[in-house]
C-alpha cells in the first residue's frame, strides 16, 4: 500500500510499518480458494486410494483401497511385452532351427532378442557379438563370426553344439616326436600347407587331421589349411600345440571346452534362439535348402 | 516514490509530441478492465465490423469442416497419430520429415512478426481463434440476451423465470458450440466419419474423450467466460505483438491534435472555448470488445480490430465532421513526420527474409521427400572379420523406411569397396514394408589380399526391384586389418 496507489476502500490488518506501509486483508480470489480446496480433498483422496503410510506394527502398511502395487504394475507392464513376444514364442516351440532360419520374421525376432540370451550365457567366453576371448595363451574361446567351424557351421550342427557342449582333444606329443619332427610340423602347418612334409603321414596326424590336412569335422580336429587360428597361428605357437596337446590332462595343455547348455542352463526355445542367433553372426553355412515344414 | 526523476530533454524529442499521448505513467492511470466487469461490447455496422466478420469465417470454417473432405477414399487431410503419418491429398508424411513442421511454425511466427510490423496485431484483431470465438459467443449472447444495456440490465436482474430461461440458452448455445469446437478439432487427427462413429456410440478411446473435453471446457471458459481477460492477461501474443510496433507501424489511432480538447457538442449555445472534433460520446469505447479506450493511444488492452475506427466514423458522419478521427495511422503520421517508404522498414524486411528461407526449406523438403530412406550401421564389434580362405569380411545394418504406399523388394549394390567384394545377405530381395522401418544385415566379403587400407568408403544403393527410381544411397566404410 502507498501513497501512489491508492487501493479505495479495502481494510487493512491496522499494523504500519514504516509510517506508510500497511497490509491489505484482501481475500484470496475464489477460484483460488477452491483450487486449495480441490488440492486437500485430493491429497486424501490419494491417500485413502494408494499405498500410503506404514504402520505401526512393522513390516505392514496401510495399502490402499485400489490395492496398487509397483510390482503389479511392472508385472501388467510385462504382460503387454509378453504379449507382443508370445505368438512368436508360440511359433518357434514347435520349430526346427533350420525352419526358425527359412523363416525371416522369425529370424529378425530372434536376431533382435538374442542379444541377451547370448550377452548372459554365451558372451563370458565368446566375447560380446562372439569376437571370442584370449587369454595368455592366445584365443581362449573360438570366434563366433567367421566362417571356421570345427564342429561345423551348419544351423543344426551349431545347435548341437550348444545342447550338448563341445571338447577339444588332442594328444600330447613331446614324448612321442623329436625335437627337429616336431619343428618340421610346425613349420609345415604354420604354411598352411601340413602335407608338404611326410611326417604329417608317417606320424599319425592324418588320423585326426585328415588325409588333407583339412580337419574332420566329427572329431572338432582342425583344419590345418585355412588362415583361422584355434590357437597361436605362429611357429612356436604351433610347436607348444603339438608338444602339449589339448584337453591333454596336463597342466601345460591348451584347454578348449564348452559346457552342455541344454536342461538346467537353457530350455530348448532359447537354445534353438542362440542357434539362430549365432548362425546370423556372419559365419553360419548354408544347408542343401532347408526342408520347409 | 520517484515522482521527482526528471526525464532528459533529449529522451522527450525523440518521439516527438505524442510523447504525452503516449507516456501512461505521468498523465492516467491505467483502465484496463481487470475482470471486475463483464464489457458487454455493442456491435455496429462498417468496414472494420464486415472485414472482421468475414476473415473470422475464412480462416475458420475450413477448420469445422476441411477434414470431412475425402481425396483418394481417405480423408484428405489428416494428421494421423495413431500410424504416425501425416497425410495432406496424395501426399504423405512421415516423422522421419517433420522439421519441415518446424518450418513451417517458424513462417507462422514470423508471418506474424512481419504483419505485426507493418499494420499491428492484425492476426489478434480479425484472426485469431480466441478473438472470433469470443466473437461468435457475444454474437449468440447478443441473440438470446439482447443489446448490452438489455444485457446488463439482466446480469443485476433477480432472479426469474426470463432470466433462467434466457441464461440457460446461451450457456446451452454456448456449450453446443465449444462442443462442437472440441469435436472439430479432433478430426484433425482422427478420421472424421470414424470419429463421429465412435462418438455417438460411446466407443472413444480414453485420450480421445480427455481431448474433446479439454477443447470443449477451453472453448467454454476462454471464449465464453474469460473473453478479454484471455488477451490481456494469459496470451504472450499480446506482449511479443505490442513490443514489435515501432513508429512506422499503422494501428487503430486517435487523431490526438484534430480531436482535443474533447468535449460535448453543446447545442445552440455558443463556443465557450476552441474544441476538437472529439464529442466525448464514448462509442469507441463501448464498441470495444476489451473496452480500452483508443484515445489513450496504443495499450496493451487493444487488439487492433478497428471496431472503434467504424464507431468512430458514424459519429463523425452525422456531426459532419471528416472522418478518420480515429483512424489506422502511424506514430510518424500523427506527429507529422514524413512517413517513411516500405524499404525503409528493415526489421519487416528481416522477417520477410526469414520466411523466404523457411519457405524455401519447405518447398526444398517437399520436393526431396524421395520414397525411400536408407540408414546403413557398420557394425562395431568386431569391425571386420577374418575368414578362413584369408577373405575380410564386414557386418552392415541396413535400415530402410519405405515412403510410398505400397510393399516393395529391393536389391542392394554397392560402389567403391574393395576389389572383387561380394556382397552377401540381399540374394532373396528383402521385402520391404510400407509405412514403418525394415531392417536386414549385410555382409560384405572382400579377398584380404585386396584390402589394403584401414577404411575404404563404400557407397550402398538399395533399389526397388520394380522401380529402379524408387531408391536410396549411403556412404558408409569398409575396415579390414591394419597393414
Amino acid at each position: 500500500m502507498s501513497d501512489k496507489h491508492n487501493a479505495g476502500d479495502v481494510p487493512t490488518t491496522g499494523h504500519v510499518w514504516d509510517d506508510d506501509l500497511g497490509d491489505y486483508i484482501n481475500q484470496p480470489p475464489k477460484w483460488w480458494m477452491l483450487g486449495l480446496t480441490a488440492s486437500a480433498i485430493w491429497c486424501v483422496v490419494y491417500f485413502i486410494y494408494y499405498p500410503s503410510i506404514p504402520l505401526s506394527n512393522g513390516g505392514t502398511w496401510f495399502k490402499g483401497v485400489a490395492g496398487w502395487t509397483a510390482i503389479n504394475e511392472m508385472e501388467a507392464d510385462k504382460s503387454v511385452v509378453d504379449e507382443v513376444r508370445g505368438k512368436y514364442e508360440a511359433k518357434l516351440k514347435d520349430m526346427t532351427p533350420a525352419a526358425i532360419l527359412a523363416d525371416s520374421e522369425l529370424t529378425e525376432y530372434v536376431t533382435r532378442s538374442g542379444k541377451v540370451l547370448f550377452g548372459d550365457n554365451c558372451a563370458a567366453c565368446h566375447g560380446q557379438n562372439g569376437v571370442g576371448t584370449h587369454d595368455k595363451q592366445g584365443l581362449f574361446a573360438p570366434i563366433l563370426n567367421d566362417d571356421d567351424w570345427l564342429f561345423g557351421g551348419k544351423i543344426d550342427d551349431i545347435h548341437t553344439s550348444i545342447v550338448g557342449g563341445r571338447q577339444g582333444m588332442m594328444m600330447a606329443h613331446k614324448d612321442m616326436l623329436s625335437e627337429a619332427e616336431i619343428d618340421t610340423l610346425a613349420n609345415a602347418v604354420a604354411t598352411g600347407k601340413p602335407t608338404s612334409t611326410p611326417l604329417f603321414t608317417d606320424k599319425g596326424c592324418v588320423a585326426c587331421h585328415g588325409a588333407d590336412g583339412k580337419g574332420i569335422q566329427a572329431m572338432g580336429s582342425a583344419n590345418l589349411t585355412d588362415s583361422v587360428w584355434r590357437f597361436d597361428g605362429s611357429v612356436e605357437g604351433i610347436k607348444y600345440t603339438i608338444k602339449n596337446g589339448v584337453n591333454a590332462g596336463t597342466p601345460e595343455t591348451r584347454v578348449a571346452v564348452m559346457p552342455a547348455f541344454q536342461g538346467a542352463k537353457l530350455s530348448d526355445a532359447e537354445i534353438k534362439k542362440l542357434a539362430v542367433y549365432v548362425y546370423k553372426f556372419g559365419g553360419g553355412q548354408a544347408d542343401a535348402p532347408a526342408a520347409a515344414q | 516514490m520517484n515522482q521527482e526523476v526528471v526525464k532528459p530533454e533529449a529522451d522527450k524529442k525523440e518521439v516527438g509530441e505524442v510523447t504525452t499521448i503516449y507516456n501512461e505513467f505521468e498523465t492516467w492511470t491505467w483502465t484496463v478492465n481487470m475482470g471486475d466487469k463483464t464489457i458487454h461490447a455493442k456491435r455496429m455496422p462498417g468496414f472494420f465490423r464486415t472485414f472482421k466478420d468475414r476473415a473470422q469465417l475464412a480462416l475458420w470454417l475450413p477448420f469445422f469442416f476441411l477434414p470431412y473432405l475425402r481425396w483418394n477414399d481417405k480423408q484428405a487431410i489428416l494428421f494421423d497419430i495413431d500410424h504416425r503419418q501425416f497425410h495432406f491429398f496424395s501426399l504423405t508424411v512421415l516423422p522421419q520429415d517433420i522439421w519441415m513442421l518446424s518450418l513451417l511454425l517458424l513462417v507462422a511466427a514470423m508471418t506474424l512478426f512481419a504483419v505485426t510490423s507493418v499494420a499491428s496485431r492484425v492476426w489478434c484483431g480479425y484472426f485469431c481463434f480466441q478473438t472470433a470465438w469470443t466473437d461468435w459467443f457475444t454474437w449468440i449472447e447478443e441473440k438470446i440476451e439482447g443489446n448490452p444495456t438489455a444485457r446488463r440490465k439482466l446480469d443485476v436482474a433477480p432472479w426469474d423465470f426470463d432470466k433462467i430461461k434466457k441464461k440457460g440458452l446461451k450457456h446451452l448455445s454456448w456449450a453446443l458450440l465449444a462442443l462442437f469446437t472440441g469435436i472439430s478439432f479432433s478430426i484433425w487427427f482422427v478420421d472424421a466419419f470414424d470419429y463421429w462413429n465412435m462418438l455417438i456410440h460411446f466407443q472413444l478411446p480414453m485420450v480421445g474423450w480427455v481431448t474433446l473435453f479439454a477443447f470443449f471446457a477451453g472453448t467454454y471458459i476462454l471464449a465464453g467466460l474469460l473473453r478479454e481477460q484471455t488477451c490481456i492477461w494469459l496470451c504472450p501474443y499480446a506482449r511479443i505483438q505490442a513490443v514489435m510496433n515501432d513508429s512506422q507501424t499503422i494501428l487503430p489511432t486517435y487523431d490526438y491534435t484534430r480531436g482535443e480538447p474533447r468535449g460535448k457538442i453543446r447545442r445552440g449555445g455558443e463556443v465557450v472555448a476552441p474544441q476538437g472534433d472529439c464529442i466525448d460520446c464514448f462509442q469507441c469505447v463501448q464498441v470495444c470488445p476489451t473496452g480500452v479506450d483508443i484515445r489513450n493511444g496504443q495499450q496493451l488492452g487493444c487488439i487492433t480490430c478497428g471496431l472503434c475506427i467504424d464507431a468512430c466514423d458514424s459519429i463523425m458522419d452525422k456531426i459532419e465532421k471528416p472522418r478518420g478521427l480515429i483512424r489506422y495511422a502511424s506514430l510518424d503520421e500523427l506527429s507529422g513526420k514524413p512517413a517513411k517508404k516500405m524499404y525503409q522498414h528493415p526489421r519487416t524486411l528481416v522477417y520477410i527474409g526469414i520466411i523466404v528461407l523457411a519457405l524455401g526449406g519447405i518447398v526444398w523438403g517437399l520436393t526431396h521427400l524421395g520414397s525411400m530412406t536408407l540408414k546403413v550401421m557398420h557394425e562395431r564389434q568386431p569391425l571386420y572379420v577374418s575368414m578362413s580362405d584369408g577373405s575380410i569380411q564386414n557386418k552392415y545394418d541396413f535400415k530402410l523406411l519405405n515412403k510410398t504406399n505400397k510393399d516393395f523388394q529391393v536389391k542392394v549394390t554397392a560402389e567403391g569397396g574393395i576389389k572383387d567384394q561380394v556382397i552377401i545377405g540381399a540374394e532373396h530381395q528383402p521385402l520391404i514394408h510400407h509405412g514403418r522401418g525394415t531392417s536386414f544385415t549385410i555382409f560384405v566379403k572382400a579377398p584380404g589380399k585386396h584390402a589394403n587400407k584401414d577404411t575404404t568408403p563404400i557407397q550402398f544403393r538399395v533399389e526397388s526391384v520394380e522401380d529402379p527410381m524408387v531408391f536410396a544411397e549411403y556412404t558408409s566404410k569398409f575396415y579390414a586389418p591394419k597393414k
